[in-house]
């Protein structure tokens, strides 16, 4: 692809707008490796394995850089953000390159509504046609709205009807999959390119199942939902935020949980991050972090439709 | 047979369902942050042009079609085939002029064709998007009438028929779109 000046310097501009944003906040910015031992395991998330002359075993090229980071916010770093690339096997689309670029930062003393907040005013900072007034919306709520599904009551055969009745194609394995991946389906097929046309919307407090790395609260109808959320712009899924899970036993059981959903859909199991347990361990603060993928960003500050046509 | 994964999925690729041969037409990656992710593909099959809508999960794979595309020259027709050759072997093929339809009559002599082959036998032609073709009959024009869109029936060399402007005349050569069969302009007067 010919390389197209104009693109390079609103890359620029916006990082250079970036940066004045987190300085002007105190957020310090950081640079950590790339390359790890152990990986933030995720059920559905490849890391790009690579071996390295010198060094025993084999490394990986991080899906975030979310482990190094947690580990300076054990050591006391204070609020940090990182550009980082990062890498995810096999996932290459319309929004989707195996590396891309992306912002990630934490807050100490922060919740996650708090996080919103503050991504919202840095959206708006940093792309000139996004205007503040961001809608919060619950997942369930979404659900409900957009596909007449409660997505913490239902089952298989209720979200196959709903697929149908609302066109979404489903793969053979339908059946056997978990509510989770049914949901996802209506999720992309469906309920997604609705999201955020007209304004912004966080969308928050997921399942239990799909918590990942958030704390785990109770809704006030005593549903257990993840301290969790997604910004979509213009249908593009742009940020994932928790406030952050900083109990090393129960990491190591989602760490644990995540392996056994890999090995069940035929996945290799990865090896844990160990130095970030052990962070954990020691003591991380309180805090809500959020990764941007810096690539969508610009897509929709440019209007572009492919990820490719913003490097 | 040979089979393509997930992620060897991309547009044009030949793939064989329920024993019939499909083009991926449409291929979108999606996959929500933290979830599974799944290819929407869009399959069109390549003996009667219906389009399927397909959804696979990561890891699943589908058979891969015998599916070659060549590019021949047109001969000759008999009434029953249409003949091609390959301007390279020299090796004929023959396509029946029952599978052709309406295409057969925009098919000229040593006219390129894109001919799809699955198992060996050709299944699709795709002549030139533009030919010309020789005007064998129409009503002769009113004189004072040649502009405007007005349009009458005309019959060409290859026997298809088709609508032309008003001032098109017999033997007048002119250039159709095979794609619609639609006249877009004369090319000689006669």
């Amino acid at each position: 692809m010919p390389v197209s000046v104009a693109r390079l310097r609103r890359r620029a501009e916006m990082l250079a707008r970036a940066r004045e944003f987190f300085a002007a906040r105190g957020v310090l910015e950081v640079d950590t490796p790339l390359l790890g031992e152990g990986v933030v395991v995720e059920a559905h998330i490849d890391p790009i394995r690579c071996a390295v002359r010198g060094l025993e075993g084999d490394r990986f090229l991080l899906t975030s850089p979310e482990g190094p980071m947690k580990r300076l916010l054990a050591a006391g770093s204070g609020p940090i953000y990182q550009f980082a690339h990062a890498f995810r096997d096999g996932e290459i689309g319309r929004c989707h390159r195996p590396e891309f670029t992306m912002l990630e930062w934490y807050r100490p003393g922060f919740e996650h509504h708090a996080l919103m907040d503050e991504v919202e005013a840095f959206v708006c900072a940093v792309v000139p046609d996004v205007n503040a007034g961001f809608d919060r919306v619950a997942y369930r709520d979404l659900f409900v709205e957009h596909a007449g599904v409660d997505p913490f009551a239902t089952s298989l055969p209720e979200l196959r009807s709903a697929c149908d009745r609302l066109g979404v194609a489903m793969p053979a394995g339908f059946d056997d999959g978990t509510i989770d991946d049914a949901l996802d389906l209506l999720l992309v097929g469906h309920v997604e390119t609705r999201l955020g046309v007209e304004t912004p919307v966080f969308v928050h407090d997921y399942p239990a199942s799909q918590a990942a790395l958030a704390q785990l609260h109770e809704d006030e109808a005593g549903r257990r939902v993840a301290q969790r959320f997604e910004l979509y712009i213009r249908g593009v899924e742009l940020a994932n935020g928790y406030h952050e899970l900083i109990d090393a036993q129960e990491q190591r059981a989602r760490f644990e949980q995540a392996n056994r959903e890999r090995r069940a859909i035929g996945g290799p199991e990865l090896p844990l991050d160990e130095a970030l347990l052990a962070a954990l361990e020691s003591g991380m603060p309180a805090c809500a972090g959020v990764a941007l993928g810096f690539d969508r960003l610009l897509m929709v500050a440019s209007g572009a439709e492919d990820i490719r046509d913003v490097w | 047979m040979p089979t393509y994964n997930t992620s060897q999925f991309k547009r044009g690729l030949k793939v064989q369902l329920e024993g019939e041969p499909y083009s991926m037409i449409e291929m979108e990656f999606n996959k929500p942050g933290k979830g599974q992710a799944v290819y929407k593909t869009k399959l069109k099959n390549l003996l009667n042009g219906r389009i399927l809508d397909r959804t696979y999960k990561n890891g699943e794979s589908l058979e891969a079609a015998d599916v070659e595309e060549r590019t021949l020259q047109y001969l000759y027709q008999d009434g029953t085939y249409f003949h091609f050759m390959n301007p390279d072997s020299f090796e004929q093929y023959e396509v029946s002029a029952e599978s052709l339809g309406d295409l057969g009559k925009f098919l000229v002599e040593e006219a390129t064709c894109d001919v799809i082959f699955w198992n060996g036998s050709p299944i699709s032609v795709t002549p030139p998007a533009h030919v010309e073709l020789k005007v064998t009959y129409t009503e002769p024009g009113a004189k004072g009438n040649s502009t405007g869109n007005v349009q009458k029936p005309a019959t060409v060399h290859t026997g298809a028929e088709l609508m032309v402007p008003i001032f098109i005349n017999v033997d007048d050569v002119i250039r159709v779109d095979t794609r619609t069969g639609e006249y877009i302009e004369r090319v000689s007067k006669s």
